[in-house]
């Protein structure tokens, strides 16, 4: 039996038929797989911040990322991570689930004058404190976000970025090594000033060997992205200036 | 009996010769354009386009004798989206660390014009096995063009193969680079996958004149 598949009510029909079964695919499967996924997210999460703070299983290779192996990367991070503080409205309290604290969410909420929160994660290793901040902003076609871990002087101690979607091999290397790499040493103050770290083009430094001029070789071809690091960087050191201040040795 | 019949053997072998989907139809320059910059980024996606096309265009020839033609683009474009998702959630929740190589593919693919247009073209007329073979082959052929594009881009741009520093040290001067060479960082930028493109289709067409369009 052939169908007369030109009929307008075969069309409306064939079309409400297959939202239904799309929908409801896609619907089942999300659902699914939800808890999965959260919990792929949580252990990227501790796993970035540990990364910034030098705990990472890089060793002696210089050019990959590798992190806490993820069945590890729980007990490692309540190891490593001593206070997990969230800064409320100038308030700062401990708080264990600080880490799950979505910062895209809290910017959100501070750009519509709401109350926002920030978490701050506090390491030690080697006898050193490292205070780790979070960080969010937007590259060249999506979000980029990441980490930087500060010492009491405020020089960066190592930094981790993430991206959702730049262009593979430009804007995407942000999270390769040679690029993060550069930013340990660098000072997020000019002075006394909070001016972050910017991504320049031409500052004839390649190798990076300046460390106070508050300035990281860019990536050829990415200069949006770049900008976007820098942008991202300053922001989240404007925002936690005040609690910065407060641990700066002066 | 053999596995595949001549016929069907020409299916996967004519994109990958003489019929190469960029070269030839001029499909997907776009994302060619996007991800060429790096070898391996064009690896990845060669792989993903070939799995996406393959049961795409098993799918569309499933349901072939039910798309109402006048949404048919419409549905095309609905079972692609939908695979592409279904991947990246199944990737997402088993093979996280893979599915975020992938996630800056997943809305090139989509939008990738390969697939509409095998889809059109081949999989609305043809039976599943045949639209199987179609969809492999000229995901091939276009994943040789991008493995091409790739690796003279990331070579000549950055010095590099996969990442591997192959012509030495461009700041530190040495290997290739203690001659005077320089890295070409017009190579690393768009424009420069259009170029490669250009100079593959001249050597195609040199080397095939029939494939001289009439003018």
């Amino acid at each position: 039996m052939a169908i007369n598949t030109d009929k307008n009510t075969y069309t409306v029909i064939f079309a409400g038929v297959m939202v239904l079964v799309v929908g409801s695919l896609l619907a089942f499967l999300a659902s699914g797989l939800q808890p999965n996924i959260k919990e792929n997210e949580r252990f990227e999460k501790q796993q970035n911040i540990l990364y910034a703070m030098g705990v990472n299983e890089n060793g002696d290779d210089v050019g990959a990322v590798n992190f806490i192996p993820t069945d590890v990367v729980e007990d490692e991070f309540s190891k490593y991570i001593k206070e997990q503080l969230v800064i409320e409205g100038g308030k700062t309290t401990s708080d264990k689930e600080a880490y799950l604290i979505d910062l895209k969410k809290q910017l959100a909420a501070k750009k519509k004058g709401e109350p926002f929160k920030l978490p701050v994660f506090i390491g030690e290793k080697d006898n050193k404190n490292f205070y780790v901040i979070p960080m969010y902003g937007k590259g060249l076609w999506d979000a980029i976000w990441g980490f930087v871990a500060l010492d009491e002087s405020m020089t960066v101690q190592g930094v981790y970025f993430d991206h959702k979607g730049e262009t593979p091999g430009l804007g995407a290397n942000i999270k390769m090594r040679y690029f993060m790499d550069d930013f340990e040493g660098e000072s997020i103050l000019d002075g006394t000033r909070y001016a972050g770290i910017s991504v320049a083009k031409g500052n004839n430094d390649p190798l990076n060997k300046t460390k106070d001029d508050n300035e990281v070789d860019a990536l050829a071809g990415a200069t949006i992205t770049g900008n976007g690091v820098a942008a991202m960087i300053k922001e989240s050191v404007t925002l936690y200036k005040p609690y910065l201040e407060t641990i700066r040795v002066k | 009996m053999a596995l595949l019949t001549k016929k069907d053997a020409g299916l996967i072998l004519d994109p990958l010769a003489d019929n190469k989907p960029i070269t030839i139809q001029v499909l997907g320059i776009c994302s060619a354009l996007a991800i060429t910059a790096e070898l391996e980024a064009s690896i990845v996606m060669s792989i993903a386009v070939v799995f996406v096309l393959g049961i795409g265009n098993v799918v569309i020839s499933l349901m072939r004798n039910i798309i109402p033609s006048k949404i048919r683009i419409i549905v095309q474009l609905i079972v692609v989206a939908t695979l592409v998702i279904v991947v990246d959630q199944v990737l997402k929740a088993f093979a996280y660390e893979l599915s975020k190589t992938l996630g800056a593919f997943v809305g090139l693919i989509i939008t990738n014009c390969i697939i509409m247009g095998r889809f059109e073209a081949f999989a609305l007329a043809n039976g599943p096995w045949k639209s199987f073979l179609d969809g492999i082959g000229n995901a091939l052929g276009y994943g040789v063009i991008l493995i091409i594009v790739g690796f003279f881009r990331e070579l000549l741009g950055s010095g590099t193969l996969l990442g591997i520093p192959v012509l030495g040290d461009p700041i530190m001067k040495t290997g290739l680079y203690a001659t005077g060479y320089e890295n070409n960082g017009f190579m690393i930028i768009p424009p420069a996958a259009l170029i490669v493109v250009g100079i593959i289709i001249w050597v195609q067409r040199s080397r095939n004149p029939a494939l001289v369009e009439e003018n």
